[in-house]
């Protein structure tokens, strides 16, 4: 048991280091933000990915090697557009000091008849090597309304513009923050429409830490199998448990720079096998196998938004953290997930998990728990994110009338964020208005401990 | 607290011993921390329980008092701190705490500097998410407080993962030893503004510094101060909304208006007819009473050179 649960301090430090990356590496999986969040895409970065923007493929090479937080623009080159980095000394959005009052909207008229430059112009200036920057600057010199604009209108024309014409590319490091807000404004149905803080707040009401064993019920695409994994960095475990013989897609553990020693801490189990006493059923155990080995987990393309290079592309490259010391492999997708091993089965009946996180929407919460809670260890947290009430406040109150669990909570997060600007201060005009329910609580120690 | 301490993990073979922190569960209101010392008692509204009857228990088991009412002894988690710890200072609570270590994108191994550690609130959650390998610099003008903090660590078995340094943050920066060092730096401090020149020097780079302050003025001179050299600039503000669940008895008229449960008709069901009408059921509703305010985060990030 001790050995299982003890890790092995320098690949643990590996973990840790390929995780924590500050830089870009060939290999490695990067988050896209296109133009301010307008397009999110996940790309793993070779010479040979690519990502379309507008009507054009450009190479990713560029992007190796840059630290994360970089900003890459269009710019022409001999061989026609490429992606280069922005200088960060000339970067920095002007953002209007204050309002000017003294010009407002009464005279506008907006007849598109305001711009002079042609499409024709623009295609000339191009071929002859002009930047996106360039092109919008001309624009603005054309445009016969510019100038009587307000100066806030005038920054949205920019913005406009700028978008089209010299669109910028943000490298943003895959982590649970940048992942769930990019499935939750993308594709919220695949993450069960789970806000970022909402997610947030199921990892601490589960007291996730490294060297724990963490119990997860995900049908959200692996968001919260991954989340947990982050945070237990490659010390201790998280069993993604499942009902049935299939366990549950991981999709989105992939879209993570996680280290082979974190993945091996992301294992499945059915949770029949869970709640069985004996373990060393070896009949169990083949089922099991079987059961795994037809799971699809690792051949779908990734659905983000028009992704050009699928995480799956990856062969085996080696990656070389920045400063030299380790030279590792990347996390092969296939190593997240796998079965967990007897042994580690048999260690969790013998301690229990340390707390359970539940993120289920299509199953009854209560339906659910009742079957998980013998298997944690007393005194352990849990937290069960649910879209709907009413599941919840059944399962919460047949937890009361067991006398399970105590602490019982039902919570739902409200998240507003503002816009802070020189005397334009004020919440954001669309805000999400719901980002789901959590149930938490403490298992107590029954008559059986 | 943490299982980094392998003792410490919990499991169904660990039981309370001499010198453990356990959380004295009465209601989930009503709580404390309790060092569980062999010939010591506690005391409260329902009587007298003698530590040493505790020792050897699990954790999450009942003790009686003396006169028969009953308590639970939790483990401490970094939340149950959050919730009985000596309040010197305006707190964080969970719903901030868990969008600042998500937004500070702290990972197991990173280094954070933090001030002021006020009443270690945050410091202890910082903890948790940079454990076993990670560091928290945490540091407060106010000799006292920092000094109670650093007991407080002690107590909850953080220390090796915590340090408390006094020190002027507004006036004299963080100590340039850690210059490029952090990964994500924190400020809950009056005039947050002061001290982001010197946040941004601790930094690496893309690294997040995070400020709370409760009023938007201060959140305003912070904002201008840090779009000189951070981007990816938010201010949010969470709050937790809770829920009431109760079995009400809501009930259901028939066509004469007279009330279903009514012992009289109820007869002329069957006995399973009776529970389906009788109107009880399992609902939830708003806490009437919530916190409006804590206060405002603002995160950002430091620009990449
Ligand atoms: C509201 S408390 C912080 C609470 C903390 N976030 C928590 O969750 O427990 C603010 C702290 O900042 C400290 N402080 C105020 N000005 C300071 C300065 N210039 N340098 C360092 N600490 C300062 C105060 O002594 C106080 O303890």
């Amino acid at each position: 048991m001790s050995a299982i649960a003890r890790d092995d301090a320098a690949s643990a430090a590996e973990a840790v280091a390929v995780h924590n990356a500050r830089v870009t590496w060939e290999g490695c999986s990067v988050l896209l933000d296109i133009n301010d969040g307008d397009r999110l895409v996940f790309c793993r970065l070779s010479p040979a990915a690519t990502v379309k923007i507008g009507n054009n493929n450009y190479s990713l090479r560029p992007l190796i090697g840059c630290p994360f937080g970089s900003l890459f623009q269009v710019d022409s080159g001999a061989d026609g557009p490429f992606l280069s980095r922005v200088d960060p000394s000339s970067q920095g959005k002007e953002v209007p000091d204050s309002i000017d009052e003294s010009k407002d909207n009464r005279a506008l008229v907006d007849n598109n008849k305001a711009q002079t430059l042609t499409g024709e112009d623009i295609n000339a200036m191009r071929s002859q090597g002009a930047t996106g920057d360039e092109i919008v600057e001309a624009l603005i010199a054309n445009s016969a309304t510019f100038e009587n604009k307000t100066s806030f209108s005038q920054e949205k024309y920019r913005l406009k513009k700028q978008k089209k014409y010299a669109p910028k590319i943000l490298v943003r490091r895959p982590f649970t923050r940048s992942i769930c807000e990019a499935y939750f404004k993308k594709y919220p149905h695949r993450i069960g429409f789970l806000r970022v803080d909402t997610l947030s707040l199921l990892l601490s009401m589960a007291n996730v830490t490294a060297n724990s064993n963490i119990l997860v019920v995900d049908t959200l695409s692996g968001i919260l199998t991954g989340a947990v994994a982050e945070r237990l960095g490659g010390h201790g475990h998280v069993c993604s448990a499942y009902m049935g013989g299939t366990p549950y897609s991981l999709d989105i553990v992939r879209m993570f720079n996680f280290s082979s020693e974190i993945c091996k801490r992301i294992v499945s189990c059915s949770i029949s096998d869970l709640s069985t006493t004996d373990t060393a059923n070896s009949e169990n155990n083949g089922k099991h196998v079987a059961a795994t080995e037809s799971q699809p987990m690792t051949l779908q393309p990734s659905d983000m938004e028009d992704v050009t290079v699928s995480l799956e592309k990856e062969t085996s490259y080696n990656l070389t953290e920045t400063n030299g010391s380790f030279n590792l492999k990347p996390c092969k997708s296939s190593k997240a997930g796998e079965p967990a091993s007897a042994e580690v089965v048999r260690m969790w009946k013998e301690s229990g998990f340390s707390s359970l996180i539940i993120g289920a929407p299509d199953i009854d919460p209560w339906s659910i728990i009742k079957g998980l809670l013998p298997l944690l260890s007393h005194s352990a947290p849990f937290a069960i994110y649910h879209q709907y009430l009413q599941p919840l406040a059944t399962c919460m109150h047949n937890i009361q009338q067991e006398k399970l669990a105590i602490g019982l909570q039902i919570n739902e997060p409200w998240l507003r964020e503002f816009q802070v600007l020189p005397a334009r201060t004020h919440p954001h005009m669309q805000m999400s208005a719901f980002g789901g329910y959590i149930l938490s609580g403490t298992k107590i120690c029954g008559s059986a401990g | 607290m943490l299982p980094t301490d392998e003792t410490k993990q919990l499991s169904f073979n660990r039981r309370i011993a001499e010198g453990d922190l356990v959380i004295v569960y009465e209601r989930h209101d009503t709580m404390k921390a309790v060092k569980v010392i062999a010939g010591s008692v506690l005391q409260n509204r329902f009587g007298v329980y003698k530590h040493s009857e505790w020792i050897g228990k699990p954790f999450g088991s009942k003790a009686l008092s003396n006169k028969g009412r009953f308590i639970y002894l939790l483990a401490p988690t970094p939340e149950l701190w959050t919730l009985v710890l000596n309040h010197r200072t305006q707190i964080l609570y969970i719903a901030d705490i868990s969008l600042v270590v998500m937004y500070l994108e702290l990972v197991p191994g990173c280094v954070v500097l933090e001030s002021g550690t006020g009443s270690g609130s945050l410091s202890t959650s910082l903890a948790r998410a940079v454990a076993p390998s990670g560091h928290v610099y945490t540091f407060d003008f106010h000799e006292e407080r920092a000094a109670s903090a650093r007991e407080d660590f002690e107590k909850t078995g953080l220390s090796n993962l915590v340090t408390v340094g006094v020190r002027d943050i507004q006036g004299e920066g963080f100590p340039d030893e850690f210059i490029g060092l952090a990964d994500s730096v924190f400020l809950d401090l009056p005039q947050p503004w002061l001290a982001i020149p010197s946040a941004e020097k601790m930094l690496k780079q893309d690294g997040v510094l995070c400020s709370f302050s409760p009023c938007i003025e201060q959140v305003q001179r912070s904002c201008e101060v840090l779009r000189s050299s951070f981007t990816d600039i938010r201010t949010f503000e969470i709050l937790l909304r809770s829920y009431d669940v109760r079995e009400v008895n809501i009930k259901d008229s028939n066509e004469d208006g007279l009330v279903v449960s009514g012992s009289r008709k109820r007869r002329q069901f069957s006995q399973e007819d009776a529970e389906e009408n009788s109107g009880h059921q399992v609902l939830a509703r708003p806490s009437p009473e919530a916190r409006g305010h804590t206060g405002y985060l603002t995160f950002a990030r430091l620009k990449c050179l």
